[in-house]
């Protein structure tokens, strides 16, 4: 499944910590905007009330996160105001943003809170300090989607097992039913 | 001193840093995240560390100084402590911020200062470490040598 060359794609890092974003920004090696709050986040991305705009932000227009394509959201679970999860929710409730995959991060590992987040949606979930393992799970199935179906924004649900080989053979015009037997209690696991 | 002596002098220092508990493999991490596209990844993340902990010990400091302190507060600078430092693989700061989360439960105000000092102590300990090691890796770059990793 040789890809000659990868497209480029967009991820929108979400952490208060500054330390994390630069780590984040590494280990992604890909152009990534950075803001330190999910506030900021969902303004970024086009969500936020006119009124509840920081003035301190270049103003983006209700439409503008289509031209800025984000391909990713990663954000940190732990954040002052907005929690990874309170943002993950909004995100998942908008038309516009549902699809793009959103992967949580966390320096505690709560059973609970992890997987409420993948049941909320969420791709992934990364405890941190967050490690290239860890992303380099997480790109095959970015660029599968990214690459090989432009035209098609769902992809099956992380708590499915998918495997690699198989999801290659999917064709565009298969649309993934909306409810599959087994699922499986492991989130986010591409075997 | 050449390069060789340099890079072993470099791996000796570093191998007792991990000895002694300062730096944990994800400092190791660190080091592999850095190439030639990458080549000054290290330094600025430590920098960073070092302005971030700063501040928040300054904060940490004033919050614990209060009439009345806000444990919410003071637990929330330390959260931010851990996590940096467990980004960094500054291993005995982390440990200490641990510790430091149990008094800001308990709201137990000498718990807290006594864990304040400590931490304070032992950022003191790893950023004095971490400047030397760093130090260490630009004579070997000057040097014209490459920094060995530890596997």
């Amino acid at each position: 499944m040789g890809l000659a060359t990868e497209a480029q794609f967009h991820v929108l890092a979400v952490d208060d910590s500054i330390i994390d974003r630069k780590l984040i920004e590494r280990l992604l090696k890909t152009s990534s905007y950075q803001v330190d709050s999910g506030s900021k986040a969902l303004e970024f991305l086009g969500l936020q009330e006119e009124d509840e705009r920081n003035p301190n932000l270049p103003s983006v227009s209700p439409n503008h996160h289509q031209e800025m394509e984000v391909n990713l959201i990663i954000t940190d679970y732990c954040m002052p105001g907005m929690t990874g999860y309170d943002l993950l929710k909004k995100i998942k409730e908008s038309s516009s943003l549902k699809d793009i995959p959103v992967v949580i991060m966390s320096s505690e590992n709560v059973p609970s809170r992890i997987s409420r987040c993948l049941e909320e949606g969420a791709e992934e979930f990364f405890l941190k300090p967050v490690q290239l393992s860890d992303v380099n799970r997480l790109r095959p199935h970015l660029l599968k989607d990214h690459l090989m179906f432009p035209v098609f924004r769902g992809h099956p649900p992380s708590h499915y097992s998918v495997s690699w080989s198989s999801s290659v053979n999917m064709k565009p015009s298969q649309t993934p039913p909306d409810e599959m037997p087994g699922t499986s209690s492991s989130g986010g696991s591409y075997s | 001193m050449d390069v060789g002596q340099l890079q072993r002098r470099f791996l000796d220092y570093t191998a007792s840093l991990f000895r002694e508990g300062f730096l944990d493999d994800q400092f190791n991490q660190l080091q592999q995240l850095q190439d030639e596209s990458n080549p000054d990844f290290v330094v600025e993340i430590v920098s960073l560390f070092f302005q971030d902990s700063e501040k928040l010990l300054n904060n940490l400091t004033r919050a614990l100084d209060q009439q009345s302190v806000d444990y919410k507060r003071v637990d929330a600078h330390v959260h931010q402590l851990k996590g940096s430092s467990s980004s960094i693989g500054a291993y005995r700061v982390k440990n200490v911020c641990i510790a430091f989360r149990s008094y800001c439960e308990e709201q137990n105000i000498q718990g807290c200062l006594r864990c304040l000092h400590q931490v304070k102590h032992e950022y003191s300990l790893v950023k004095n470490k971490l400047e030397t090691l760093l130090r260490l890796e630009q004579q070997i770059l000057a040097a014209g040598g490459s920094i060995p990793l530890m596997v």
